[in-house]
Order: structure tokens, then C-alpha cells, then sequence
């Protein structure tokens, strides 16, 4: 549905993007993650065809984004980053604006105004100047904006950016409610958006793609993997009774919590929970980690070693 | 062409929405009537013609072409989006047509509703109708060779005041190649043939042509390859400012 073929791109001397390869497919959604400047918007501009990439080109529906790009474009709908819009416009006009231009049949361009504003529950603003809307509600008629062709491939740059948490969650929904047909990209810096929305994940920093896998394939790879972090009354001790354990890797004090690094395949939670029992702390919380995507992020954008 | 005429519809919208249309027409025809009543001596002239009016237009387009069309371009980089407008299915071309083509029917309306006054003219002698009517021609067309070079400048900036300032200027120097001070640049270097050319690019001389009340093919045909070439310029500097 989407390929990427040896996208690369520079300005001047800058290399913002170096040699990027990747294919994606129907039923994908893609968090395309990265450090600000990292070329994630470099990416997305290109596959999109805005900007030309200076060697390497994309596919959209087997179209060359720059050769054809109209074809490609048609199957594409795209939120740039920052959700530019016509403010001067009414929600309803820039919508019908956006709609002739991608070719919706008249007979069915006010019952697909009408539904792509109830989904983004936009309906109560949709006379409304885009000037005088909050920033969740352009967000929004962005989104719309995009989706109002129904079309195979979603291309969206911080879609959640502004909204409010109800919003975001009424969003990530919209798109999980989108994708089974659809192939979505979705860039963001919100590590969290990622596990609750994407079934694929692609880190990318200085312009090069550092991970691609799926979250749960990333989280891993996080040192947290599989860790036991508990809080207790009295952590000193207890700490040092841990690091005994020949599975234990390391054992962390932090904020009031310790934090148990398991050797490489160690089970440590029905060890814990033993020796918990035996020791009679007083044990206050205790959980098992699945690994932490932030800590994955900054390993792999920083190239840092644990 | 029914993109085009999209784009034509929304550019034309953005104009009546915010107080663009009101504040350009309220000033192009104050200016107009200032310039032919008191510069032009309309009265005192004692003949019903409109060369007055007419012979004001390019001094008047020179600033007010430029406030309108410094938008066109720089307004939509700045904000964004030019992003949105160029990954829609259409080409450069279509979007460059369609924003020229709305501002220059804009202008149409500017200058028809200067009409009055040639009503005026009717009621106060015997006017040559056909000179005004090759003469209002003329002043549209002069309107958008300026309106396509401010679209060409208007893409090769982000900043509207930068835009302003650049157009005002080509118009200027387009406008008056003809005359000496202009010619005189070029003397010594260049063969009297290039000089003759130059001098024939001249905005203002084609537009003499048409206050004469002569439309003569090749009169047109200048201003509409004038336009025309802008506006493919304006397209190189689009498709350029996409691949950097």
C-alpha cells in the first residue's frame, strides 16, 4: 500500500533524512516516533509529495508519489503538522472546499459533510469561523479535513496534538475504529498514544530509522522488561536482601521505589512474592513491569548503553 | 477546470469574508476619482473623454496590485497551508491559475464599478465610446501582467511585506523600460537590437496603445504572454521551494 524507497533528503549541507526504506500494509497503524528534528516530518512530507526528496522516491497504491502524483494523492488523506487550515473559512465551507477538490460526487457531498462532522463531533461548530475555534476543535476539522474522502492511506502529524485527554482518547478510538481497512501513520512524541493506538512502531533520529517492530516487540528490548518494582516501609534492607538474589541483575532505589532488574530469561516476580512472604516486609505496592517505551526511546535516539 | 474554478470559488469567498474586498475597493475608488478630478483636471478638461481617469491606472495599480497580491502566496507558506493546498490532488498549475484568476476577476470588479463615471461622460457630451471600452480592456489586462508578477513574488517569499516591496519594484521597472532613464542603463553595452527590445517591454507603452482605443492582436498578445509567463515562473519557484 506504502513504500518508501531509499527516501533521502538535504538541505544544504544538513542531511535531515538518509536512506530511509520501508513497506507498509492495509491494517497497519504506524507510530513514527522521534526526537524534535529528527526528520519525521522530513519523512512525512516527502511520502506525501510535498517536498521532493533529492534521491529515492515513495509509493502510494503502487503511484509514484512525485510521477503520479495525483493518482497517489487521491488514495491519500493528510494532516500536516500543525493542522494548517483556512481560518478566514467557516468548518462547512472548508470542508465542501476540501471535498470539490477531491471529487466527491455532488449528490453525496452534504451526507458526507454531514457524517465526517458527526464523527469528529463537529456538528454544533460547523458554521463557525475556523478563527474563532479552540485548538482541539481545529485539530479536529484537520482530522476531518482528511478523512473526508475515506481514503486507503491516512497520513496524520500529531493528530492529538491540543486536545484535551477526552478528546485524545475519542481520537485514538476514531483512528482504531478506522483501521482495519485503512493503512494509518500517525507521527507523535506522546509514548503512551503509541502502545494504546499502533501495531507497528518506527523510531527514527538524525534522518535514520533506529527501530521499527511492534510495541510490544519494542518494550522488549526496554532494561525494564519483565522487572519487579515494589515499595516498602523500610527500602534499605530490603534492598540489600534483593541484590542477593542470584537472579537479580541490579536492584534501583528511586522515589521510594525499588526497582529489580531480572538476569537475562529470570522469572523474578514468584520469587519476590516469596521471599516477601517469608521476610514479612510490609510491602505496600508491587508490580510487574512490561518495560517502558521512554527508556526504550531514549536508548535508541541517543545511542546510550543502559 | 472544475478544480480551477474550485480554487477560484474559495480564493473569491476568502476575499468577501475578511475586510479585504471592502477596504481595496473602497481605496481603488476613492484613489481613481481623487486622481482623475483633481490630478486629471476631469472638468476643467472641458472634453468628454476618460483619458483622465484612464492615464492614472498604472501609478494606481503600481500600489494597490502589490497589496493584493502579496497574499497570494506568502500568506499561505507562512501559515501552513500551502502544505494542505499542494498535497490535494492538483497540480501547481491549477492552483497558480486559480488564485491569479481570482484576484484578476476581483480587480474586474473594481473596475466595473467605476462605471458611473463613464455614464458621466455619456451624459456630459459626446464620448467615443469604443476608445473607453479598449481603454477599460487595456487597464484590465495592464492589472494582470502586474497581478502575475505579484504572484511570482509573492512565492518567492514568506513575508507579505517583502512581497509588496519586491512586485512594486519589477512593476516599476517593467512599467517604464521604455523610458531614458531606464534605456540609458543598458546604452553602450548592450546593441541598439536588445535596446529596442527592452524598450518594447514596456507595461505602460502597451498600455497607451489601448487608451488610443485600438485592440490591436498583438497588444493582447503581449499582455497575455506577459501573464502567462509570470504565472509559469510562479510554478518554477513552487515546484523549487518544494525540493528545498
Amino acid at each position: 500500500m506504502l513504500e518508501a524507497r531509499s527516501l533521502y533528503k538535504s538541505f544544504g549541507s544538513i542531511e535531515a533524512v538518509k536512506d530511509l526504506s520501508f513497506s507498509l500494509e492495509k491494517g497497519t497503524v504506524l507510530g513514527f516516533l522521534g526526537p524534535n528534528g529528527a526528520g519525521k516530518s522530513t519523512t512525512m512530507r516527502m511520502l506525501t509529495g510535498f517536498l521532493t526528496p533529492s534521491k529515492g522516491t515513495a509509493l502510494i497504491q503502487g503511484y509514484d508519489v512525485q510521477a503520479d502524483a495525483l493518482k497517489a494523492r487521491r488514495c491519500l488523506g493528510y494532516l500536516p503538522e500543525g493542522a494548517p487550515l483556512y481560518l478566514e473559512m467557516t468548518v462547512q465551507q472548508f470542508l465542501l472546499f476540501i471535498a470539490r477538490i477531491r471529487n466527491i460526487p455532488r449528490a453525496e457531498l452534504t451526507t458526507r459533510l454531514g457524517e465526517t462532522l458527526e464523527r469528529l463531533s463537529l456538528t454544533d461548530v460547523a458554521g463557525q469561523t475556523i478563527d474563532t475555534l479552540s485548538k482541539g476543535y481545529r485539530r479536529r476539522v484537520g482530522i476531518a479535513q482528511a478523512l473526508i474522502h475515506d481514503p486507503a492511506v491516512l497520513i496524520l502529524d500529531e493528530p492529538t496534538d491540543g486536545l484535551d485527554p477526552n478528546q485524545k482518547r475519542d481520537v485514538r478510538q476514531l483512528i482504531r475504529n478506522m483501521s482495519d481497512d485503512k493503512l494509518i501513520i500517525v507521527s507523535t512524541h506522546i509514548l503512551r498514544e503509541v502502545s494504546a493506538l499502533c501495531n507497528r512502531v518506527m523510531i527514527i533520529a538524525g534522518g535514520e530509522l533506529k527501530a521499527d517492530n511492534s510495541p510490544e516487540g519494542l518494550l522488549q528490548t526496554s532494561r525494564y522488561y519483565q522487572a519487579v518494582t515494589l515499595r516498602v516501609d523500610n527500602p534499605q534492607p530490603v534492598a540489600t536482601e534483593l541484590s542477593d538474589l542470584p537472579e537479580a541483575a541490579q536492584v534501583e532505589l528511586k522515589d521510594h521505589e525499588l526497582t529489580i532488574f531480572p538476569r537475562k530469561g529470570a522469572k523474578l516476580l514468584p520469587l519476590i512474592t516469596n521471599l516477601a512472604e517469608k521476610q514479612q516486609w510490609n510491602l505496600q505496592s508491587l508490580r510487574l513491569e512490561e518495560g517502558r517505551l521512554d527508556d526504550v526511546f531514549r536508548r535508541v535516539t541517543t545511542g546510550a548503553e543502559q | 477546470m472544475k478544480t480551477v474554478t474550485t480554487i477560484i470559488r474559495r480564493e473569491l469567498l476568502s476575499y468577501f469574508t475578511t475586510p479585504i474586498a471592502f477596504v481595496f475597493l473602497v481605496v481603488f475608488l476613492v484613489l481613481a476619482a481623487a486622481f482623475s478630478f483633481y490630478l486629471g483636471g476631469f472638468y476643467e478638461r472641458q472634453i468628454a473623454d476618460l483619458q483622465p481617469f484612464f492615464q492614472f491606472h498604472p501609478w494606481l495599480y503600481l500600489f494597490l496590485v502589490p497589496a493584493l497580491s502579496m497574499r497570494l502566496w506568502a500568506e499561505e507558506r507562512h501559515s501552513g497551508t500551502l502544505e494542505l493546498l499542494l498535497t490535494l490532488p492538483l497540480t501547481p498549475w491549477q492552483a497558480v491559475l486559480g488564485k491569479f484568476i481570482a484576484a484578476w476577476l476581483f480587480l474586474g470588479l473594481a473596475l466595473l464599478l467605476t462605471v458611473p463615471i463613464w455614464f458621466t461622460v455619456n451624459y456630459l457630451g459626446e464620448a467615443d465610446n469604443g476608445r473607453i471600452m479598449s481603454s477599460y480592456l487595456g487597464s484590465w489586462l495592464l492589472a494582470g501582467s502586474l497581478l502575475a508578477i505579484g504572484s511570482c513574488m509573492s512565492a518567492l517569499s514568506r513575508n507579505q511585506v517583502i512581497a509588496f516591496v519586491l512586485t512594486l519594484v519589477a512593476s516599476f521597472v517593467l512599467m517604464l523600460t521604455g523610458l531614458p532613464m531606464i534605456l540609458n542603463i543598458f546604452d553602450g553595452w548592450l546593441s541598439q537590437f536588445w535596446i529596442d527590445g527592452i524598450a518594447r517591454l514596456s507595461l505602460i507603452n502597451h498600455f497607451n496603445g489601448f487608451q488610443r482605443g485600438v485592440i490591436a492582436w498583438y497588444e493582447m498578445l503581449y499582455f497575455i504572454l506577459m501573464i502567462l509567463f509570470w504565472l509559469y515562473a510562479t510554478v518554477v519557484v513552487l515546484n523549487n521551494r518544494r525540493s528545498n
